[in-house]
């Protein structure tokens, strides 16, 4: 049971190192669109310390939402959707598995490149301390929610902008945790009650999400 | 119990049925609705600090709380269709989808409405008022993905999911979003904070609760049982009721 986690997880990021433009668009896609907002909104380091959070969280939003639409659509043209459907493992395990790969391969990169963005918008250390830690926890609901849209757009021949509809109003929670971390960080306060909260959104979705995926994948493919 | 349910498992069972309850709802709104609205809006004694805008709850309350109410019966329905395969069920979801987006709206519009005369601004970031758009956010993404299927089975079947994730969710982001408003913006707007309400102005308030609900119902059904003809429109139930309606 555990060895065929590994192997679907081996497995696709074996095919995304070989496609290595799908990793890399949405990461500079989400270093240009921080790079925007300075340039939008003047260069005062206070105001961009202030938005900071804020809009280092929406620009994640958005790459992952970008990156979304791979996560099944492959395996579904090719026919392996089906197979894994068909295998007698769970399909939920398995897309657990897929879940965990995408993180690794689009949220993962995010959070490592995001110290050159806290200094592009000239974050303070103990902020950016709680940036990492709320992109750490944050991201992963983020891919296991955007699965669930996926897995129920999946089968549509314009499921992009749809997806976006239906997964953003679902992760709010997330951005709102997310950034009051960040600004009671930037104050001096405690921030560690936020990030339990997120630590409990995160726990919450990976016992549920993998059940709504697999539901929706059913639909998607019947 | 179940063996008592189980005929209207046929489409053309239910279809009677709601086309029989029907006329009841409609019978319940219509009174409670002209009674409730003349007697909030004209008769009930103004508001001591608010005066006559304050009327405008006799609208905007029962919508909001519909516009919960039908998310509500959107879930039930979800799970009945999803966890025992009753397709009808989903066909209900789609069917309440709409209503609900549009009591959702008709809360918002008359919240703004409200806000212009008693808080000096259309919209405020309101707890109250972003979990409501937020809700409004969640029906347009059911009813969107409903639309974007052509096989209409299928389309209930994915709405009804998406309604289940949403109502996990929706609990969270109420929360979520009255933490970040008391953290953000602390007393900037002091809201009404009316201890409780005089009974001149509950009655007509709960009454038109009442005829908003059963309205509800009434939507309800309506676009049920549309949804009933549209799917089924080449079974020969359908058909013979088409003829016997063409020959009446």
């Amino acid at each position: 049971m555990f060895n065929v986690f590994i192997q679907v997880v081996r497995q696709d990021l074996l095919a995304a190192f070989r496609h290595q433009s799908a990793i890399l668009n949405p990461i500079w896609f989400f270093i240009i669109v921080v790079t925007l907002f300075p340039l939008g909104l003047g260069t005062d380091p206070t105001l961009l310390s202030r938005i900071a959070p804020g809009v280092i969280w929406v620009a994640a939003l958005l790459a992952a939402l970008l990156s979304f639409e791979r996560l099944f659509k492959d395996d579904y043209i090719d026919g392996s959707l089906e197979q894994m459907m068909l295998s007698p493992y769970p399909l939920a395990w398995l897309v657990s598995a897929k879940v965990l790969a995408h993180w690794l391969l689009t949220s993962l990169p995010i959070l490592i490149i995001s110290p050159l963005l806290a200094i592009f918008l000239s974050l303070q250390i103990d902020a950016f301390y709680a940036l990492s830690l709320t992109l750490l926890i944050g991201t992963p609901i983020l891919s296991l929610l955007g699965a669930i849209g996926v897995a129920l757009t999946v089968g549509l021949r314009k499921g992009g902008i749809l997806l976006s509809l239906i997964m953003l109003p679902l992760s709010i929670p997330i951005l709102i945790f997310s950034t009051m971390a960040v600004e009671a960080a930037a104050s001096g306060q405690d921030y560690l009650g936020f990030v339990l909260l997120l630590a409990a959104m995160l726990v919450g979705a990976i016992t549920l999400a993998p059940f709504a995926i697999a539901a929706a994948l059913r639909v998607s493919i019947s | 119990m179940l063996k008592w349910l189980h005929p209207y498992a046929k489409a053309e069972h239910s279809y009677a049925l709601a086309g029989k309850l029907m006329p009841w709802f409609l019978i319940l709104t219509i009174p409670s609705f002209l009674v409730g609205i003349v007697w909030g809006l004209a008769f009930a004694p103004a508001d001591y600090q608010q005066g006559d805008s304050f009327r405008i709850i006799y609208i905007h309350v029962p919508a909001a709380m519909m516009a919960m109410a039908a998310y509500s019966t959107m879930a039930i329905a979800a799970f009945v269709g999803l966890v025992w395969q009753v397709r009808l069920a989903e066909m209900a979801v789609a069917a309440t989808a709409p209503i609900g987006a549009v009591y959702t709206f008709i809360a918002l519009f008359t919240g703004a409405a409200w806000g212009k005369p008693m808080w000096g601004a259309w919209w405020v970031w309101d707890a109250r008022l972003t979990s409501e758009l937020i809700l409004l956010f969640v029906y347009m993404g059911i009813i969107a993905l409903y639309n974007a299927f052509s096989d209409k089975v299928l389309a209930g079947r994915a709405a009804s999911i998406l309604t289940l994730v949403g109502v996990i969710n929706l609990p969270i982001i109420h929360f979520s979003v009255v933490w970040w408003n008391t953290l953000h913006q602390g007393a900037t707007i002091t809201k009404f904070e009316q201890p409780s309400i005089a009974t001149e102005m509950l009655i007509p308030l709960l009454m038109m609760i009442f005829s908003f609900a059963t309205f509800l119902g009434f939507m309800i059904l309506y676009r049920f049982r549309n949804e009933l003809l549209q799917r089924e429109q080449h079974r020969a139930w359908v058909v013979k009721l088409v003829q016997a309606k063409q020959r009446g």
